[in-house]
């Protein structure tokens, strides 16, 4: 039987785990259909996620786009369709672009398998998002290196962890919900590898209490800085990305498994450690940082 | 002293075709590169690691690079220069990674920066920092006349002068301790 998975009108953060919701009941490899044609919006992280959810099942789902021209043609220029192609049989057209890299985004959907994957990001981050960090966010340099190094570790995550391809995007928008619409960069990275549990597992890392699961999993790793590798200096990449992003205000979340963990600022009321959600595989991770206000950093 | 550029080491030693130092396996490709050059050098020899052609350095490329130089080689690693490594073109835009790993390590560094300044960076108390300023700024001379310098008891600096040498912040001769070195 073809189970109908129903995506919500908005596709972010929050309402992707609906659609987690219902895919909770059905067993990977079942058919199913994601309908997508009601959907008006969709934020970096619901595009990425859904990408993750595709290379997820054992049977090709297959995907409804949006019917809304408008919501198609954003969603091809992010590059959505494009990789959506190779995961889901499309049903019905989709809007041809012919640039995937324009407006406020900072980077366009882009496929990470391996390291030179990270350097082609790095790369094409410093080329493009310069003019936007700096006219935009009122970055100063020394924030846009940081920004730029986060993204390098955090997509560095996908090619030392997670064991499968991956997904990265990034964004400059003006944040309407939150913080008086100023500007914001967002980072999303999402993988449907091993997860954070398990790549501690495998490295022997875990600490031995009763209490294991993907929560404390991510609370060794985020808050303790643990790495799967026993090195010294192993860990310090996210640990200097959190770093970054307390000194900027800003907004870090990690979904892994079953749990989500979060470095929450002041402005955000998510709570920092959510457990027993439904199950997704590998590693999603969203970076917020604000731009600056006059007088600087809140 | 021999100068190290580090990012031609990046792009044609390690044959990558970038300007920011990103991801572990680029540090691990481009500090054995360097590992190489250091060995070859005679045993009193400092070197220059300049980063002036480098645009970004992540933390794990930091800690893969900068950390592992400065920490003991592992068994089986080419033997390292007794004389000591000096950084250069170093900037803003790199400090942050490289302060991070080497605070986690405990480890420091003798930079030279663009304005012909020298100073340490990474973990180092008072008392270390004070003493290294003397050594630097009179070109390194006797024990005694660096404790007479710096006002302070003679067997308290020789304690730190030993404990920095030991770090290869600064070199022992003869006539007493001296800078690593000045950038040619």
């Amino acid at each position: 039987m073809t189970a109908v998975i129903t995506v919500p009108p908005s596709l972010d953060d929050k309402s992707f785990e609906h659609v987690l919701e219902q895919l909770a009941a059905q067993p990977e490899d079942a058919k199913i259909i994601v309908d997508a044609r009601h959907c008006t919006f969709g934020t970096p992280y619901g595009l990425t996620a859904m990408l993750t959810l595709g290379q997820t099942r054992a049977e090709r789902a297959t995907f409804l786009p949006p019917i809304d021209g408008n919501v198609s043609t954003y969603w091809s220029r992010a590059g959505f369709f494009r990789y959506a192609e190779e995961l889901f049989d499309i049903q019905g057209s989709v809007p041809r672009v012919r640039s995937t890299d324009e407006g406020d985004k900072l980077l366009g959907i882009t496929p990470i398998a391996a390291a030179a994957d990270v350097h082609l990001v790095v790369e094409r981050i410093a080329e493009q998002a310069r003019h936007i960090l700096t006219t935009r966010l009122k970055l100063e340099p020394k924030a846009q290196m940081g920004f730029t190094m986060a993204l390098s570790e955090t997509v560095q995550n996908i090619v030392d962890h997670a064991g499968r391809p991956g997904w990265v995007m990034a964004q400059a928008y003006q944040y309407r919900q939150r913080l008086a619409g100023r500007w914001v960069a967002e980072i999303v990275v999402c993988d449907p590898g091993m997860g954070f549990r398990r790549s501690l597992e495998m490295g022997n890392r875990r600490p031995i209490t009763d209490r294991w699961g993907d929560g404390l999993a991510l609370e060794t790793a985020l808050v303790q800085g643990v790495s799967r590798f026993p090195e010294a200096g192993r860990g310090q990449g996210l640990k200097g990305t959190r770093g970054y992003i307390g000194r900027r205000n800003g907004k870090l979340t990690i979904r892994s498994g079953t749990s989500r963990i979060g470095l929450i600022p002041t402005w955000d009321d998510s709570v920092p450690l959510q457990e027993n959600m439904p199950y997704f595989p590998g590693a999603q991770l969203r970076v917020i940082i604000p731009g600056e206000i006059a007088g600087g950093t809140p | 002293m021999t100068r190290i550029d580090v990012g031609s080491v990046l792009r044609n030693s390690a044959n990558l075709p970038y300007r920011n130092l990103v991801t572990r396996s680029t540090g691990a490709a481009v500090r054995q590169c360097i590992e190489l050059e250091l060995a070859a050098l005679p045993a009193d020899e400092t070197a220059t690691l300049d980063f002036s052609q480098i645009g970004m350095m992540d933390f794990s490329c930091a800690d893969e690079i900068v950390a592992k130089l400065l920490l003991d080689p592992p068994q089986g690693a080419p033997a390292r220069t007794g004389g000591g490594v000096i950084f250069h073109g170093i900037t803003d835009h790199h400090l942050e990674a490289i302060e991070d790993v080497l605070h986690h390590h405990g480890l420091a560094m003798v930079v030279h920066f663009a304005d012909g300044g020298a100073r340490l960076v990474g973990a180092v108390n008072d008392d270390e920092r004070s003493i290294w300023d003397v050594v630097y700024a009179t070109g390194g001379t006797s024990t005694q006349a660096l404790a007479d310098r710096a006002g302070r008891d003679l067997a308290e600096v020789q304690q730190v002068l030993e404990l920095l040498h030991s770090r290869r912040l600064v070199r022992q001769a003869e006539t007493g301790y001296h800078p690593l070195g000045t950038l040619q």
